[in-house]
């Protein structure tokens, strides 16, 4: 019999602080009285044992970076709530699908009731007073774990009515998808969690905290941003702000995964650590496969445009990525050895965004799925000059000016800082166009090596090409 | 444009909304809230749009409308539809970086279109088309496989759906969803293969499915009654104002090779923002009907046999020269202009007709219109709107549109009184349900609440008020809006008589003389009192609600003439025909419910030998010695102006204008109002509500082919446990009887009757529930048996 | 079968019941017809459109969206291989042509024994043990051409029906608030005050 593997694996631990993984080495890490027996709840004790504001003065002073893509500060976002509007609500985001990423799931399986105490620090700091915990529909097991963490919580009155006795009431219900990936956009996330086709909206105010769930104020934060709470709470400002750099304190989950000695995800030291100590270091990855060489790897998630060994020695820093043409994104490298098949691999992530648009932009709905057939055209060694030319077209059309890209000497390249200009409400049209404009920019050799040069087939009424 | 246009213009006023901006360098002065796109229509800038629309709510979708704003961080590309304008904000249309997303945009919206312009009904009147040479690349370079559906669906029995031409632009599915309530149609599947669908093998059943296509920016929904009929540049039109319901919708009539092809909702802000309701916009079938009385008819010994105007008139005019001194009696007018009416009313001075009514035992007393009058802006914006009326949705579907707008958009609050579930009843903030004759009480006792009462202190309460039940007498009503007028305040009324212009007919010399009203006129004629019968545009025997009275005032008179454009049951049974020129082939005026006087527009000549009501009472008058002084419709605005009160505003030059002018009321003689106490039950077990559908067999629906198979047909709905009470099955044959006859109709179930209640829909194919009502009884009780 | 058994509808209602606004709880319900009968068919739709209050073309809208929901019958173990970056590096096509091989259908395709539906997925936030695969939303990971063989293997012996369940049912426990415990939802119009531990106050 195939061996099964209910408990997420991947997790690598190391001889560094541990804010959210501290409990991942016991296999029983995700039952209430693990959790309890390890410190568990004892953050939500000590949040509730202060006035709530000032619990919500110590995420903003401890910056805790929101850590679903964006990296905007949790304690910041929980203030742009207006005055007096009642009801607030909490939506977790749990659909993690960006390309790449894998590390909320890992939280989820692995210490759901974690989360559950930072979704209740986050309600009681903040107002809120229902929260939904969105989980990806293809995660079936975190929705067990989850359910089943949820289940212990209420029994045990951590959860729901007079929590631990008190005023703090609030029920946390679970919430699940149904596969698309685009639902991850907080606004789509909102829309889906009304019933709606998860299609992002956007509409002044731009942001959820102002106009979310039901038209009331809304926060929406990442699951590990969440997960980053009982800790703080636990240990102080201090405790927290101390490891890391001052604008990215604390740690983040990153996923290193293709040809690598050792992918996994690692709980890594925020804004210090280097890619090349990632990919390379012997507490991390341990290097290329098999003695092969470094190509090109994605720094920051599917929509991140792709560093080489140029960019190397930059630390996992949000503002220094940005400056050299790329964002950090969802905490995900993707790297490509020196074998890799570079308009091949671009075709796969190409793929995944045409296929996962959500098919309200006309430039996301069209340009996507043309970009796509361009692309597998050429991959499939029919492409043409006229080809290449044409993915650029597509490509202004979604994201017109200036595109990002890495500096590279041996092209002489300098870099194109993110981000771009875009004729889409959300990022998944011109996520479409990254790895195309990084792939060609690049690795533009390889592409015309793919294509036959002809010229472009001039398509007749009978469809005969000439 | 209401009167209140003629103020000092010298006076500046500081609006403290204004916010002063620049788009491509030129100032412009805008709202504060509104899209810079808006703002933009006020310049010559035009911005490229599809899914835009300025009476819906940007979705921000098509992405064709970008602009560039100026930020901190430099210029920004932003959605005009969907970024409010801002003071000092610096807009440019016409950037390079602009023109590519544009051009672009157009670009990949063409690439999966078919580009079937030639043989697309849309051709020549496309935004898309349009928009592609104007801010378009000038070619397409796609060369990839197109997206393939099957070519047009029915969608329903008016609308087709041709997937491939979609942009998916999301108006038709915004319209459905937020404007008409009927999501019916929506996206479905993701991504490129997203496409509008109804639910599989359901249609989309909307009152209002026709706007959808005159919204969608290409050709990819079509009316099954315009498909191939026209090409764009072919069609002349003309300003008009619908008159199949009293709400008046503004519209264009378009017509060709002098027959009508089509009506398209025209914006007017104080009556239907654009929108019509289904009925209204293609029941102009009806007047290219072959069916229509082409030359006068007169009754002989083998039926009615044609005549010449001539002949036809000089038999009229013995007819009406003979009659007995205050033995003629003129029913109808509400169909007709306002030239119309006022010209049958000279006529009948002249001849000293006292017995007249515009209505048909189907409406209010004219006296309704003696309260405060609202407007429908008025109903929109009040705090407080009480329902005392039939089913809008049913009745006046465009004043329903504006009324579920403001209460979804949670500007007004809906008191229904009702004896059933309405359109409106789930918008409504309370919805009170009443058993016919208990309407009072409830009244009262909704009054006496501490909950109702300050919710009526609130700020100003519309009553809307009509005929909510045609087996329940109307002075029921008038008592109760007399009740809510005198003892609440800041009250005004909405009166909803539904015929088009039935204020017009009342207010222009049609309303009843005292209490000889149509009812009493048919009693009369059932007397033998009546010589001659005028029926003008009216079909007692359709519409009366009580049949036997209709059938005994018929054939009680001694001659009956008929001025209509088909032969209808009433008519088929006159003396005289003259066949009457239809909406479309004359000019005129018409008053709306709430008094808004807009014209209705000629766009064909009339059918064969067919005049204007006015022009056959002015012969008439002629013939009979009486010269009305009236040549020309101008001579009646003329005339209407100087001598009919609260009509003094009125000229023909600002009726033509899309809002028209309201006119006041004139003088109505204070009302005697009875208050009856509750009507008790007799024995029988259910209490009868009839009321209208929006699709009978009224005869501009019944002559529309396309709309005419909508009708749902008679039948009687109780509630499931009456259902159960009776032992019959949905769908079963059942004998419901007064006490004195009875009919047999098919049952049905609906959660949306009361208990208690029996509702049969009005004027249905089938058999007709009118034989069981009786003007004289205040409400109708029936037995319903199974007989299966 | 296909509206919503009797069951199926007192669960209905307990999801319902947790949202402020009952059309959230159509995705949810739409698990649970696809639970039921494997897929969503047209009768479970209409059903839960009454459930929720929505059109019936409302629920098709949103149901369409999603990539889970299957408006035909398929396989009873679906078998997603993941084809994006992180696996297709790693050798995610060699698996999938395998797999195609090996059932002798392509992806998108349903044995004629109605027992393995084979699609092409997309990321399953597992890149690091790539190349990875879901059977019914079970991962394995790090896979081999072997590994599959012998995956395909227990399947068809039904093997492994402790831990994979047939097509619909994703996760096998549900949340259940218990009434004592629960706070209750309000719609939000009716919440006009803040929160009671907002009073400046420490909760505890
Ligand atoms: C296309 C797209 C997909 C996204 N997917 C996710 C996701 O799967 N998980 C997530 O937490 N955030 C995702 N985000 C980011 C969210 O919109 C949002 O910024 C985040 O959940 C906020 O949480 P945080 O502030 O705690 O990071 C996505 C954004 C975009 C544009
Ligand atoms: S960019 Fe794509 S996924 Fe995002 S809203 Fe537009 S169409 Fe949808
Ligand atoms: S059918 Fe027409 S209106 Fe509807 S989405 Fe398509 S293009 Fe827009
Ligand atoms: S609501 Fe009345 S006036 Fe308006 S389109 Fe319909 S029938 Fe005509
Ligand atoms: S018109 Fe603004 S996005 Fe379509
Ligand atoms: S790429 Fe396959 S799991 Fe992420």
């Amino acid at each position: 019999m195939t061996s099964s593997y209910l408990h997420a694996p991947g997790f690598i631990a190391g001889d560094r602080p541990k804010i959210v993984t501290s409990r991942f080495e016991y296999v029983d890490s995700y039952k209430i009285d693990r959790f309890i027996a390890t410190g568990g709840y004892q953050g939500l004790r000590s949040a509730l044992s202060r006035p709530a504001q000032t619990v919500h003065d110590d995420v903003k002073s401890a910056t805790v970076l929101g850590r679903g893509g964006a990296g905007f500060p949790a304690g910041v976002k929980w203030g742009l709530t207006p005055q007096e509007v009642w009801p607030r609500y909490l939506v977790v985001n749990g659909d993690e699908s960006e390309p790449g990423t894998y590390k909320d799931r890992l939280l989820m399986e692995r210490d759901p009731h974690q989360l559950i105490e930072g979704c209740l620090i986050a309600c009681y700091a903040a107002g809120l007073s229902q929260c939904f915990l969105y989980i990806r529909g293809e995660m079936a097991v975190a929705q067990e774990r989850v359910a089943e963490a949820l289940n212990e919580a209420y029994e045990a009155g951590y959860v729901g009515k007079n929590i631990l006795g008190t005023n703090f009431s609030v029920d946390i219900v679970l919430h699940w998808g149904a596969g698309a990936y685009v639902v991850g956009e907080e606004t789509a996330l909102i829309e889906s969690l009304e019933g709606n086709r998860g299609m992002p909206r956007l509409k002044p105010p731009f942001f959820p905290a102002a106009n979310g769930l039901y038209g009331q104020p809304t926060i929406v934060n990442n699951v590990e941003t969440l997960a980053n709470l009982p800790w703080l709470m636990t240990n102080g400002v201090d405790a927290y702000t101390a490891i890391g750099t001052k604008t990215s304190p604390g740690t983040r989950m990153v996923a290193v995964s293709g040809h690598v000695v050792r992918p996994g995800v690692y709980e890594i030291v925020n804004g210090t650590t280097t890619f090349r100590d990632l990919i390379y270091g012997e507490e991390f990855c341990g290097g290329i496969r098999n003695g092969h060489a470094l190509k090109a790897f994605v720094p920051g998630g599917g929509s991140a445009p792709w560093f080489t060994s140029d960019q190397l020695d930059l630390p996992f820093e949000g503002s220094q990525v940005g400056a050299a043409g790329s964002m950090l994104g969802s905490g995900a490298i993707m790297v490509m050895d020196e074998t890799t098949d570079i308009p091949a691999a671009a075709l796969t992530l190409t793929r995944f965004y045409a296929h996962e648009s959500c098919g309200k932009c006309t430039p996301c709905r069209e340009g996507g799925t043309w970009l796509e057939r361009i692309l597998s055209r050429v991959v499939d060694g029919k492409g043409t000059d006229a080809d290449l030319a044409q993915l650029i077209e597509v490509g202004e059309s979604i994201c017109p000016g200036d595109f990002p890209h890495a500096s590279n000497e041996a092209l002489g390249l300098t870099a194109v800082p993110f981000p771009y200009k875009m004729t889409t409400i959300c990022f998944v049209g011109p996520s479409a166009y990254v790895p195309v404009h990084s792939a060609l920019t690049l690795f533009r050799s390889e592409f015309d090596a793919r294509i036959t040069k002809r010229t472009m087939i001039k398509v007749t009424a009978v469809g005969v090409s000439s | 444009m209401s009167t209140t246009e003629s103020h000092n213009e010298a006076e500046i006023v500081v609006d403290p909304n204004a916010v002063s901006m620049t788009i491509n360098g030129k100032s412009v002065t805008a709202r504060k809230g509104e899209w810079i796109i808006a703002a933009a229509d006020r310049t010559e800038d035009f911005i490229p749009r599809f899914c835009y629309h300025p009476r819906m709510e940007s979705v921000g979708m098509c992405r064709q409308c970008l602009v560039e704003v100026e930020g901190p961080r430099g210029p920004m590309m932003v959605v005009s539809c969907m970024t409010p304008v801002a003071e000092g904000q610096v807009v440019r249309t016409d950037t390079d970086i602009v023109k590519r997303a544009q051009e672009g945009m157009i670009e990949l919206l063409l690439a999966n279109h078919p580009l079937d312009c030639p043989v697309c009904d849309k051709g020549g009147e496309c935004p898309l088309q349009d928009q592609a040479f104007s801010h378009g690349p000038g070619e397409s370079r796609y060369v990839e496989e197109k997206r393939h559906y099957e070519k047009p669906i029915p969608i329903s029995g008016l609308v087709f759906l041709d997937r491939e031409r979609c942009i998916l632009c999301d108006r038709c599915t915004r319209f459905a969803d937020e404007v008409a309530g009927d999501p019916l149609i929506t996206f479905t599947h993701r991504g490129n293969n997203t496409q509008v669908m109804t639910f599989p093998d359901e249609p989309f059943a909307s009152y209002f499915s026709g706007n959808t296509v005159q919204i969608c920016p290409v050709g990819a929904l079509t009316a099954e009654p315009y498909r191939f009929k026209a090409r764009p540049w072919d069609l002349q039109q003309q300003e008009s104002t619908c008159t199949t319901c009293s709400v008046g919708c503004r519209t264009v009539v378009q017509s060709s090779r002098d027959e009508i092809l089509r009506y398209q909702g025209v914006d007017s802000d104080p009556v239907n923002w654009g929108w019509l309701c289904d009925r209204g916009r293609f029941n102009f079938q009806s007047t290219n009907s072959p069916n229509r009385l082409s030359t006068p008819l007169i009754k002989t010994e083998s039926g009615l046999v044609a005549a010449s105007w001539t002949v036809a008139l000089d038999e009229t005019a013995r007819v009406l020269r003979h009659a007995q001194p205050g033995s003629i009696a003129i029913l109808g007018g509400a169909r007709g202009t306002n030239e119309d009416a006022w010209a049958w009313a000279q006529l009948a001075d002249a001849l000293g007709v006292d017995m007249r009514d515009a209505q048909l035992d189907d409406g209010l007393p004219a006296e309704i219109f003696g309260y405060p009058n609202a407007t429908i802006d008025d109903a929109c914006s009040a705090a407080t709107v009480i329902l005392l009326a039939p089913d809008l949705k049913e009745e006046l579907p465009v004043l329903y549109l504006r009324l579920r707008g403001a209460a979804e958009k949670k500007k007004i609050r809906i008191i229904e009184i009702t004896t059933h579930d309405s359109g409106l009843t789930r918008y409504a903030w309370k919805s009170l349900q009443y058993e016919p004759g208990h309407q009072a009480e409830t009244v009262q006792q909704m009054l006496s609440t501490p909950e109702m009462q300050e919710q009526l202190g609130r700020g100003s309460v519309v009553v809307v008020a009509g005929r909510s039940n045609l087996s329940e007498a109307a002075h029921h009503t008038m008592a109760v809006v007399d009740t809510i007028a005198t003892t609440v305040s800041q009250v005004s009324v909405l009166p909803v008589l539904r015929r088009a212009n039935v204020r017009g007919a009342l207010s222009l010399g049609l309303a009843p003389r005292g209490s000889t009203d149509a009812a009493a006129i048919l009693e009369a004629s059932a007397n033998g009192k009546v010589d001659c019968l005028i029926l003008l545009g009216a079909d007692p025997l359709s519409d009366v609600p009580d049949a036997d009275l209709a059938r005994r005032g018929i054939a009680g008179a001694r001659h009956i003439i008929a001025i209509d454009t088909f032969l209808n049951n009433s008519s088929a049974h006159a003396d005289i025909v003259l066949p009457a020129a239809a909406y479309g082939e004359k000019d005129g005026t018409t008053t709306n419910l709430e008094g808004r006087v807009t014209n209705v527009a000629q766009s064909i000549t009339p059918h064969a030998t067919s005049r204007p009501d006015w022009m056959i009472a002015v012969e008439l008058a002629a013939l009979l010695d009486h010269d009305l002084d009236i040549l020309t419709l101008q001579d009646i605005q003329t005339r209407i102006t100087q001598t009919v009160g609260g009509f003094d505003g009125l000229s023909v030059s600002v009726a033509v204008r899309k809002n028209g002018i309201l006119v006041s009321v004139p003088p109505i003689s204070p009302l005697q109002v009875h208050h009856d106490a509750a009507v008790k039950r007799n024995a029988y077990e259910f209490r009868l509500v009839v009321a209208r559908k929006l699709y009978d067999q009224a005869i501009g629906t019944a002559m529309s082919q396309s709309l005419a198979a909508l009708a749902p047909g008679a039948g009687v709905f109780v509630h499931p446990h009456d259902l159960e009470r009776v032992g019959a099955k949905d769908g079963s044959s059942v004998r419901v009887s007064n006490t004195t006859r009875s009919v047999i109709l098919p049952v049905h179930a609906s959660v949306a009757v009361t208990r208690g209640t029996a509702f049969v829909p009005f004027n249905q194919k089938g058999v007709d529930i009118r034989e069981l009502l009786q003007a004289t009884n205040g409400v109708t009780d029936v037995q319903i048996a199974n007989i299966s | 079968m296909s509206r919503l058994t009797d069951a199926h509808v007192a669960l209905a209602n307990e999801i319902i019941g947790r949202y402020p606004r009952p059309k959230s709880a159509l995705v949810p319900l739409l698990h649970l017809a696809q639970e039921q009968d494997g897929y969503i068919t047209r009768d479970a739709m209409v059903h839960i459109g009454e459930l929720v209050g929505v059109t019936s073309a409302e629920v098709y809208g949103t149901a369409t969206f999603y990539e889970m929901f299957k408006f035909e019958p398929v396989g009873k173990y679906v078998v997603n291989i993941c084809g994006t970056m992180s696996c297709a590096l790693m050798g995610s096509e060699e698996l999938m042509h395998h797999a195609e091989q090996r059932l002798g259908i392509k992806a998108g395709g349903t044995t004629p024994d109605g027992m393995f539906t084979l699609e092409h997925a997309e990321c399953q936030a597992a890149c690091t043990e790539a190349p990875c695969l879901q059977v019914n939303y079970r991962y394995r990971y790090r896979l081999t051409p072997a590994d599959l063989d012998e995956l395909i293997d227990d399947l068809s012996a039904e093997r492994l029906t402790h831990e994979i369940p047939p097509h619909g049912t994703v996760a096998k426990v549900r949340q259940h608030i218990p009434s004592h415990r629960g706070v209750g939802v309000v719609a939000p119009e009716l919440v006009t005050e803040s929160p009671a531990w907002l009073n400046g106050k420490a909760a505890l």
